[in-house]
């Protein structure tokens, strides 16, 4: 262990710091935004942000497996988002949609397959 | 869904697939923080405080490898631009509530309870505050908890995989993803962003991915849609947004309020 309140106190700047600039994003454009005036183009341009940050997050997590970028069968999420995708377009059914993706990656856990 | 929960119960509906999720990876990162020379009660009061999974990570892993305070915020910061971009996008439908409530909701918002509020806003859900701040903070509740139990006695728990915890928010976000898709625009936004999304992941570039993949697939939705516009020669017409509090004459759909 480093020298303790030296130490101590930079992780506390360091955690300072970090809580603002999560904090700050996060409430900046709620809290002043008037998000019902802006201009026309801006308003549809937000309107594709939830479309787009949800593919952006689900992307990685389904074709990067244990850190690797990884198509293939050995991928066991990729396995799972297939039928998943469609569960979803077909059920319209969001816990069913969950309920049945976890449910593969359990199975196939428990049977040895990954 | 068809049917109409209490304000609580609907906060709770929301919330408890992304609890599941929080639980396991929430105790993933108390583990982390211990292993990284942080004090388990700044482990957890991070979680309170910042309650951000992406960026506390980052904090963990950089302060472990002795990073300089500097570095480690501003990779932080670059991780949470994405939710300047879910803030802006989700404050059209909150505009008219006291700024102190919309400042209360925005230190609620994630990457899961912004996908899922902003969800049922699109699907006509008329605003309740109960069942946005149940759903943030009961989320918030197994964010801590988690690391609080990872923290203090990460040597209860060896493998959440058998479980399929792991999985839990990916499932999730998949289950969402899919009803944003309502047009063939949103479909190719969604495909093209993903991509862009691992792209920038593969070349090495995992703090800026999400909100740089974010920028150019909305962009390149604007695009297609004034292309559009233009090629079938009508206006843009308004976006939807949140005028709920008023509108008795738009069309309520199946998710009536709660």
């Amino acid at each position: 262990m480093p020298e303790s309140t030296q130490y101590t106190s930079g992780l506390l700047l360091c955690l300072l710091g970090s809580v603002a600039v999560t904090v700050l994003p996060k409430v900046l454009p709620l809290t002043f935004l008037h998000g019902d005036s802006l201009p026309s183009l801006l308003r549809h341009w937000l309107s594709f942000v939830p479309v787009a940050v949800m593919a952006a997050l689900v992307g990685p997590d389904v074709l990067f497996y244990e850190g690797q970028f990884n198509i293939s069968t050995s991928n066991l999420f990729l396995m799972v988002a297939l039928p998943s995708l469609v569960v979803a377009w077909w059920s319209k059914n969001y816990f069913l949609t969950i309920v049945f993706g976890l449910s593969l990656v359990i199975l196939a856990r428990a049977m040895g397959l990954y | 869904m068809t049917q109409s929960l209490s304000p609580v119960a609907e906060g709770l509906r929301r919330g408890v697939p992304i609890m599941l999720g929080y639980l396991p990876v929430g105790f993933a990162f108390g583990v982390l923080a211990v292993k990284n020379n942080i004090p388990p009660a700044l482990a957890v009061a991070m979680s309170v405080l910042m309650f951000s999974g992406s960026g506390q990570f980052v904090f963990a892993s950089m302060w472990g490898a002795g990073a300089s305070a500097f570095s480690i915020i501003a990779a932080v910061l670059i991780v949470n631009l994405r939710y300047l971009l879910q803030s802006a996008a989700e404050s059209p439908w909150l505009t008219f509530l006291p700024r102190l409530q919309r400042f209360l909701l925005g230190l609620g918002l994630t990457d899961e309870t912004f996908a899922v509020h902003v969800t049922a806003f699109q699907q006509g859900w008329q605003c309740n505050l109960i069942t946005l701040f149940v759903c943030n903070h009961s989320t918030q509740l197994a964010w801590v908890s988690g690391t609080i139990i990872g923290a203090f006695c990460g040597e209860l728990v060896q493998d959440v995989k058998p479980l399929g915890l792991d999985y839990a928010l990916t499932a999730m976000f998949l289950a969402l993803l899919v009803p944003q898709c309502v047009s063939r625009l949103h479909v190719v936004v969604a495909v093209c962003t993903a991509a862009f999304s691992i792209a920038f992941k593969s070349i090495g570039m995992s703090q800026w991915n999400i909100a740089l993949a974010t920028v150019l697939g909305a962009s390149m939705g604007v695009y297609l849609l004034l292309r559009k516009a233009n090629r079938d020669g009508t206006p843009l017409d308004t976006p939807i947004s949140g005028t709920n509090r008023t509108n008795t004459d738009a069309p309520q759909q199946r998710r009536t309020h709660a």
